[in-house]
């Protein structure tokens, strides 16, 4: 059986927007200035995996799903579901997927019956077979009594399970779910949670990308965390967890620029690593939160001023921080 | 548990029909009164109370009505097509569920055009009627030959709605308001619709330069078929440029719909 999702160097850059230049004819390719989403992928998920893809924004996330989903196309690299062609085989692999949108795209012009109807004509399945699934969807989602109503008075938590009723219709191998929880309330998301691993259970694929470093811990049975278009680590939340610097991650904010202050910090008993950005200082530090008092005082003995102190246990969250450099939100 | 049995793309295209057609017959009173307000309008100064007024001559009317049935059309398929798609492709993301259909890219805008050409024909036919309601029987009118009125009838559709794909691919949402102003106003009253090309003789540079306006080809070719008593351009003409007017726009239309739709 071939893997679920299997990409080979994956590569996608973007054209830079056109910027006008005096007195040049306009000779420049672009590509110097072309934007790089996504630089050497390689990613094998198996049937049957939950999946995170796990990263900032403007990681390469939706890009990579937008590839496999066949809505973009790569630059270079190859990409398969069940072992088709992503690029030569559209039909068959969109005939494979269900894909859940970050922003519900409902049909507007149908009820949500019909909604789910018409897409069951899309993809071939008789009449009775679309009635039948339809409704069952719509009960177990819980909207069976929103059946006749338009899209437009739904919520956007309702609006959101009619868009995984629609993805579940033609029974998918695989399930996409690009940010599915970024609009929902937190008893939503509690909710959505609970659909996606009654999915699980039922044996399907799930690939879903979040920001949310605790959706991806609770529902993942493995991550992949990107940043800048490379898969900068993938494993198990636990095996992530253990790779975690086993420390904890100290965030001062300052009053004015980092930089100065990043040696003295980096002696003090207890730290062991001090990463810099702008006003940010990240001190690593092995006894918990007890280098906080030395830290703040190396930091005023340089006239700087803590504006804000952020405490994070090691956790997903200190492990990407130390792999990216860079904070989740 | 999953089949990967191909769905054959005939089902898939005629079930985006389905859907199409019954969405615009849900708001058939809408689509009636954005084309054919302005054609009803026209009829009634152009057609009625100016030939009343006696300031134009009664025939005017057998010139006017295929033009108005022209416009009509045009409008029609160019809007049918354009105007959601524009939506679709920007705020709603609507078309993604047909782009994640498994139908080859090119059919899914094939369909849409296919819609475009419906709507266009069928504006058409309405204006028939009405003309006749607003302003009278129309001397010189033949319906003869309706298999050749309705083939260019869809002709005309085919290529308003081919141009439809590509504007609503090319065009974003802020720009609509000045894509009126700046391409589909001269574009009608320089379209021969409401005189005939050859009356054009009077301002020869007009003459040659109204020849990029694909409209002077659907109104000629009305009245070649409606009203062949009026001074016209040779039919077979007039169906070769729309049928390259066709060719063109769906090449290019199709082209800007690949890039909206395959990032």
């Amino acid at each position: 059986m071939p893997p679920a999702i299997e990409t080979r160097a994956l590569r996608k850059s973007y054209p830079a927007p056109p910027i006008r230049r005096r007195g040049n004819g306009g000779t420049g390719t672009g590509l110097d200035r072309a934007v790089l989403a996504l630089d050497g992928l390689d990613l094998t998920i198996e049937p049957g995996e939950f999946f995170g893809l796990l990263g900032p924004n403007g990681a390469g996330k939706t890009t990579t799903i937008g590839i496999l989903t066949t809505r973009v196309r790569a630059t270079s690299g190859q990409a398969f579901v069940g072992g088709a062609d992503v690029a030569t085989h559209g039909a068959l692999v969109r005939r494979r997927i269900g894909v859940v949108p970050q922003r519900p795209n409902p049909d507007r012009g149908l009820s949500v019956l019909e909604n789910l109807l018409f897409h069951g004509a899309y993809f071939g399945l008789s009449r009775a077979v679309t009635a039948e699934r339809s409704g069952s969807l719509l009960e177990q989602l819980g909207m069976s009594d929103k059946a006749d109503a338009k899209v437009d008075v739904l919520s956007g938590g309702q609006q959101q399970r009619l868009m995984i009723a629609r993805a579940l219709l033609h029974e998918p191998q695989v399930i996409f779910l690009d940010e599915p929880t970024v609009g929902l309330d937190p008893q939503a998301r509690l909710a959505f949670w609970e659909i996606l691993r009654a999915l699980h259970r039922d044996g399907r694929t799930i690939v879903m990308t979040t920001h949310y470093m605790e959706e991806a811990d609770q529902l993942c049975g493995r991550l992949g965390i990107v940043d800048h278009g490379k898969l900068l680590a993938c494993d198990t939340p636990e095996a992530l967890k253990a790779r975690a610097p086993g420390e904890t991650l100290i965030d001062l904010q300052l009053d004015g620029d980092a930089d100065d202050v990043a040696i003295p910090c980096r002696f003090v008993e207890g730290v062991s690593r001090v990463d810099v950005s702008g006003n940010d200082l990240r001190a690593f530090c092995s006894r918990g939160g007890e280098a906080l008092p030395a830290l703040i005082k190396a930091v005023e003995a340089r006239g700087h001023a803590v504006r804000n102190i952020n405490l994070v246990k090691p956790s997903l969250e200190t492990l990407f921080v130390s792999l990216t450099g860079r904070r989740l939100d | 548990m999953t089949h990967d049995t191909p769905v054959p793309a005939s089902d898939v295209f005629v079930a985006m029909l389905q859907r199409d057609l019954r969405v615009a017959r849900r708001e058939i009173g809408f689509t009636l009164v954005r084309t054919l307000m302005q054609p009803t309008l026209l009829m009634i100064v152009f057609g009625y109370l100016l030939p009343k007024m006696q300031m134009l001559p009664p025939a005017y009317v057998t010139t006017l009505l295929p033009g108005v049935l022209a416009v009509s059309l045009a409008l029609s398929a160019v809007q049918s097509v354009a105007l959601p798609m524009v939506a679709s492709f920007g705020a709603t993301k609507e078309i993604e569920d047909r782009l994640l259909a498994p139908l080859p890219t090119h059919l899914v805008a094939l369909e849409l055009v296919v819609v475009g050409v419906i709507q266009g024909v069928i504006a058409g036919l309405i204006v028939l009627p009405l003309g006749r309601v607003i302003m009278g029987s129309a001397p010189g009118l033949t319906l003869s030959s309706f298999g050749l009125t309705l083939g260019m009838m869809i002709l005309a559709a085919a290529a308003f709605s081919t141009l439809g794909l590509w504007l609503g691919c090319a065009v974003k949402v802020d720009q609509i308001g000045l894509m009126f102003s700046f391409i589909v106003a001269p574009m009608l009253f320089f379209g021969c619709a409401y005189y005939p090309w050859d009356g054009l003789r009077v301002v020869p540079w007009l003459q040659k330069a109204v020849l990029v306006n694909p409209l002077v080809y659907a109104s000629e070719g009305m009245r070649g078929v409606l009203t062949p008593g009026v001074p016209h351009m040779d039919p077979a003409i007039v169906a070769a440029v729309l049928t390259a007017v066709t060719v063109f726009a769906w090449w290019r239309g199709l082209k800007a719909f690949y890039r909206r739709a395959v990032g």
